[in-house]
């Protein structure tokens, strides 16, 4: 999709002639808003569901299989990239059922690192770019940075919007730059283009009626998934906003037909949390979305709880974290 | 792997609580057996199965309680200071705190409402009560009264089914606090976690009498009612019960407070966060299956979002899990007896034959037990029955309107006035709106929130008086000094 695609899907959608800022404005601020209090509220009640025997094995193996299993660190190194895609192919080396992760999500420069690890594997390599995590160069910069990941072979790109231009109300500058950078994620002739997801960076957006305006700019300038967080920024993932985004992503269905998928990231760490999240998904966007092509965790320790948890009901007995491998 | 997210089941374990066989009365501190050796049978709604077999008190029992709360009343409780008193509204406190779990499975036994409901509301809020009425028990000078409150004396208490533990701690924690004692009727269909209860005021070493209570049905009521020896009657209950209630005491020194039915208006605004409005409708009508007296079970909805609030509620109840009360995730449980049943299967036959549409998610009900699927009414009006009647049961009647005069006019024009929801993000006008609402609760932006700090009751037929608060305490205290 070119800009100029997403521009003029943008402009059927809003029924307007050209796409202004004050044009994008009036559509956002159209969507109903956010009562803080009842969405905090909806996430609690949905976090009381009981999650036992036999659904909580098939949870424990869906939430394995939606791993974005991450490193995103400065001192990361081609080494600790390999463990890691050892790790994300075969989880439990105990137990050869247990279902690989979805991807592996690193910094843009460990891309081929990556790929080569996991060839001949369905799983992804994911790459941060766009100056993750702050998202503050210039846009040449940033789609260097993603034409790098795509030709690395990345088959997502988890890019981050410009925060600074959303909440000083430049909606069409955020909307220019994820089109922009979807474009970069195509490639020529059959292969597949990178998936693009976009980072809502919502700990930083302050409001839930942001967090809900976000999630729709990013949808209409064309984004395959809405994520949370880069994980560098408290809070994290939370319920509540992750239930903002799976409305979203309905109403979005409902709205063009299309899915668009989510991503919670950072501070998913037990599978308790993971279950609750599985919960929401079913309950709020539906089942649909109860797969990785269109829900993710990015997390790095989370993986570890949910091997141990799953040894639990395979043995009966609580193993302990020396019994699951580090990375 | 075909994506289908089922919850196992997961049923709250009945061994924590243990049922006896048949009760007794409770009748100055002993369980005694009733006059006439009568009893009746309390059954689970959720399986017809039969719990236990209960006495019925005759007027002749009523008598023996009354008396014994008097003897309390003269002898203990009327001299006893209000922190020795409260002490003692503490202890029971954190006896149902400690006991949580054994209340909530016996409840939810007993009324069929879901294990989740008796759980996280039922008992946590009794408890409350309890609490708020104890810091309350040495400080009824400061309360803004007068300057020496005064108690009554013996209250007759008759409380409903639909929150019988709630509705025992509403009626027993103030009149205890301000210094009254109590003969106390539970509801016929749901007394045991009032016998429960009687064994906590032992435990709790209440002195004898000061809390009684007799079980049984409407001629049991009305013993209490006609009894010459109350100094108050409080009623939660039915609109036709409050007025014979008040028929039987007028003229009579007797003072009533009485709590009835309702047929509340939600006000959805269409500039309300219409996600958070569609949760507040589900709770505000399908919370303990709709047996709830401030239910919002009309719906007035601006017919500018209408469509998109219908849509977005049907949605939302295909997800309502429906069937199991002991199942911690179920979320609709049993109706509360056959009559209840037959009660809002008429009206709801009279909805469909007045020219409104019916709907309902695809449930499958449990096929023992008394069930009835969440029921949605669209094209309802003003004349409907079901729109007029209180139906107490999982059936919301969706109005439109288009104009914030017409929403006060239709939300005021019942011979209800209860309660009242109002959603908007316009701070401005929820305030305009809930002035002008003829109800005694208005929730802005919320439904079904109860707290013991807070007056209850109604407008209209939905009755007199006010429990909770300090306006509640007003309705146990003889503030004039007359005494």
């Amino acid at each position: 999709m070119s800009p100029s695609t997403a521009t003029s899907q943008a402009r059927e959608l809003l029924g307007v002639a050209s796409l202004t800022n004050k044009a994008l404005r009036t559509w956002l601020y159209g969507l109903p808003g956010v009562d803080q209090v009842g969405l905090e509220g909806r996430a609690a009640a949905l976090a009381t569901r009981s999650i036992k025997t036999d659904s909580k094995a098939w949870a424990i193996d869906t939430a394995i299989s939606m791993i974005d299993l991450t490193t995103l660190e400065g001192a990361d190194t081609p080494g600790k990239v390999r463990s890691l895609c050892a790790k994300a192919q075969l989880p439990d080396p105990s137990d050869l059922s247990t279902p690989q992760v979805a991807a592996v999500c690193v910094y843009n420069d460990l891309v081929g690192v990556a790929k080569d690890a996991l060839q001949g594997s369905d799983i992804n390599v994911a790459a941060v770019a766009t100056a993750f995590p702050s998202g503050r160069a210039s846009m040449p910069v940033k789609l260097a940075d993603t034409r790098d990941a795509v030709e690395a072979g990345a088959d997502e790109v988890d890019m981050v919007i410009d925060r600074g231009a959303f909440l000083a109300g430049d909606y069409r500058l955020v909307f220019d730059q994820i089109a922009a950078i979807k474009e970069a994620c195509a490639r020529p002739g059959d292969t597949p283009d990178a998936h693009l997801k976009v980072i809502l960076e919502t700990g930083e957006l302050a409001t839930y009626d942001n967090v809900r305006r976000a999630s729709w700019l990013a949808m209409l300038a064309g984004a395959d998934f809405i994520k949370t967080s880069t994980g560098k920024i408290q809070p994290a993932a939370t319920m509540p906003v992750t239930l903002l985004m799976l409305e979203a992503v309905r109403d979005w269905r409902e709205l063009t037909g299309e899915m668009v998928g989510v991503k919670p990231a950072g501070g998913i760490r037990t599978s308790k949390d993971a279950l609750r999240y599985l919960v929401m998904v079913s309950e709020i966007a539906g089942d649909d979305w109860l797969t990785p092509q269109w829900f993710r965790f990015g997390a790095s320790s989370l993986l570890t709880d949910l091997l141990l948890q799953r040894q639990k009901l395979r043995t009966g007995a609580y193993s302990g974290a020396d019994y699951v491998t580090i990375d | 792997m075909t994506p289908k997210f089922e919850y196992a089941p997961a049923p709250e374990s009945r061994s924590v609580v243990d049922i006896a066989s048949s009760y007794g009365l409770f009748i100055g501190g002993e369980f005694v057996d009733p006059a006439d050796g009568k009893s009746f049978k309390t059954v689970n709604p959720a399986t017809e199965e039969k719990l236990s077999d209960v006495s019925e008190a005759s007027a002749a029992d009523v008598d023996k309680a009354v008396r014994a709360a008097r003897r309390a009343y003269d002898r203990t409780w009327s001299r006893m200071s209000g922190a020795e008193r409260g002490k003692y509204l503490y202890r029971i406190a954190r006896l149902l705190q400690e006991r949580a779990r054994e209340f909530a499975v016996l409840e939810t036994l007993d009324n069929g409402k879901p294990i989740k409901e008796s759980r996280d509301v039922d008992v946590p809020t009794a408890a409350a009560h309890f609490f708020y009425h104890a810091g309350w028990a040495d400080k009824l000078e400061y309360a803004g009264l007068g300057p020496a409150p005064k108690s009554l004396g013996v209250v007759g208490q008759v409380i409903p089914w639909n929150f019988p533990l709630l509705m025992l701690a509403w009626k027993i924690a103030p009149a205890l606090a301000t210094g009254n004692t109590v003969v106390l009727k539970p509801a016929e269909t749901t007394p045991l976690t009032a016998l429960l209860f009687a064994e906590v005021c032992r435990q709790a070493d209440l002195p004898p009498g000061v809390v009684n209570i007799v079980t049984g049905a409407g001629p049991t009521g009305q013993a209490i009612v006609e009894h010459p020896g109350v100094d108050k009657i409080a009623f939660t209950g039915s609109t036709d019960v409050g007025k014979a209630i008040a028929r039987a005491v007028a003229g009579t020194r007797k003072r009533v407070t009485l709590e009835l039915g309702g047929k509340a208006a939600n006000i959805v605004f269409d500039d309300a966060a219409i996600d958070q409005a569609v949760e507040g409708i589900v709770n505000g009508i399908f919370f303990n299956q709709g047996h709830v007296c401030c239910a919002g079970s009309r719906l007035l909805v601006q017919e500018s979002v209408a469509d998109d609030v219908v849509h977005r509620l049907q949605r939302r109840l295909r997800t309502l899990r429906v069937g199991d009360p002991m199942d911690k995730n179920t979320d609709v449980g049993a109706i509360n007896s056959a009559a209840q049943l037959a009660r809002i299967t008429e009206l709801t036959e009279a909805g469909v034959a007045e020219g409104a549409q019916r709907w309902s998610p695809d449930v499958e009900l449990p096929k023992r037990g008394y069930w009835f699927a969440p029921t949605v009414f669209t094209g309802v009006s003003q004349a409907h029955r079901i729109a007029r009647e209180e139906i107490f049961g999982p059936v919301l009647s969706v109005l439109t309107f288009r104009t914030p005069d017409e929403a006060v006019a239709k939300a005021n024009n019942t011979p209800y006035g209860l309660s009242a929801g109002i959603w908007s993000e316009k701070g401005s006008r929820v305030l305009a709106i809930a002035d002008k609402l003829r109800a005694g609760v208005v929730w802005a932006n919320t439904f079904n929130r109860f707290d013991p700090t807070s007056p209850f009751g109604g407008y209209k037929e939905s009755g007199y008086g006010r429990e909770g608060g300090r306006q509640g305490l007003a309705a146990y205290l003889d503030t004039e000094g007359t005494h």
